[in-house]
């Protein structure tokens, strides 16, 4: 009794939950499909980062999103040409 | 010198010639000069929501191309002083006019209002580009379904890529009874997902289809919720601070009931 009460006047398992999820997901997808920019930045604040620790080549780095299902990932291919010295000293 | 304010909304009848009528109805029955403009080329439909279809002579087209002078294509309402309309074209396509000569346009328009109100077309091809060319600011019109929102967030980027930032959000149609049982999306949850600012939320009300039949505007009627939405949407645009009223309130019934059985 007490659960159908509970399930009658509780807000969780309502429709919208789906449809904000839902959102959620396309929303992903659409803003980062309307602005390459972003990606285009994305990828030189990337290269700025890695290169104070190896050498990379640039030329040939990918920086891509990989949607499979219900998740999203950030997926990068960055070549490495070498490593610097720098780098060890540090950690 | 007048402001241009574009009303959009990316998917199509959600509501935004109905919010424009309200807006320019509401401003001028506060005292201000408006003008609505039009912009759904080749779908005219604001003159026939605030009832002036029959007093139609010349249209936003006769005015680009030179056919008639601004002040002879635009049309005076018959209840309030200050309201302005210029009609869209019938008969022409949304290429008949060109970003440039919008522009031009509202700058005419601005020198003569305190207003200039222009009902975007849905979509994101030419018609929004023109109706979004001559403005200054934007207001998106959504409703709490998955699809609209999905294409308001889309109208959200570009028109920051036209560089009109921080447009502010209308949620058109929500039905509180829904969202109580969970079934529609609240207030927060769009305002979540979309990120920007609210500048109003008009309920789902049989009295809009009923005012839009007799060809007024809602926001006169005194007693309706959605007139009432639509009087503080137009003091917040004028500047006033309208607190946003919690619609999401709760019966008493029910919230007790919650109480009992232990919910929040
Ligand atoms: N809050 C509301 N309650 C009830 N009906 C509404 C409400 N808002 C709008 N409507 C109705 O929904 C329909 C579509 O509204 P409207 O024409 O304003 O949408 P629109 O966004 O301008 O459409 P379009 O994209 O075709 O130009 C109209 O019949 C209108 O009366
Ligand atoms: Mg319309």
């Amino acid at each position: 009794m007490l659960e159908f009460l509970s399930r009658l006047f509780s807000r969780d398992n309502g429709s919208k939950n789906v449809a904000k999820e839902r959102l959620r997901l396309v929303l992903v997808h659409d803003r980062t499909s309307i602005s390459p920019q972003l990606l285009e930045t994305l990828k030189a604040d990337l290269i700025q980062v890695v290169s104070n620790y190896m050498e990379i080549d640039e030329s040939a780095l990918e920086v891509n999103l990989d949607s499979s299902g219900n998740t999203v990932a950030l997926v990068a291919n960055i070549p490495v040409k070498g490593m610097k010295r720098t780098a060890n000293r540090r950690i | 010198m007048g402001e241009v304010i574009v009303v959009t909304s990316g998917k199509g009848g959600v509501g935004k010639t109905t919010t424009t009528a309200n807006i320019g109805a509401g401003l001028a029955s506060m005292g201000c000069k408006v003008a609505l403009v039009d912009a759904d080329i080749g779908l005219r439909n604001l003159d026939v929501v605030l009832g002036l279809e029959n007093r139609i002579v010349y249209d936003i087209v006769d005015v680009t191309s030179g056919n008639c002078r601004l002040r002879q294509a635009l049309i005076k309402d018959k209840r309030l002083e200050g309201l302005h309309l210029l009609p869209a074209a019938q008969t022409k396509d949304k290429t008949a006019v060109s970003p440039e000569q919008m522009r031009e346009l509202c700058g005419e328009l601005k020198k003569e209002f305190d207003y200039i109100i222009i009902d975007c077309p849905a979509g994101i091809e030419q018609g929004f580009r023109n109706a979004v060319a001559g403005a200054e600011k934007a207001v998106v019109v959504t409703t709490p379904e998955v699809s609209a929102v999905r294409d308001a967030d889309r109208i959200i980027g570009l028109l920051e890529a036209a560089g009109l930032y921080e447009p502010k959000l209308v949620i058109n149609r929500i039905r509180l009874k829904m969202v109580r049982q969970g079934d529609m999306m609240s207030i927060e949850d769009i305002i979540d997902i979309l990120a920007i600012d609210l500048l109003g939320v008009i309920p789902e009300d049989e009295l809009i289809v009923i005012t839009t039949n007799r060809g007024e505007a809602v926001v006169l009627d005194q007693n309706s919720r959605s007139g009432q939405a639509y009087r503080n949407i137009t003091r917040r645009i004028l500047g006033e601070e309208v607190p946003m009223v919690n619609l999401e309130e709760e019966d008493g019934f029910l919230k007790k009931l919650r109480k009992i059985i232990g919910l929040k």
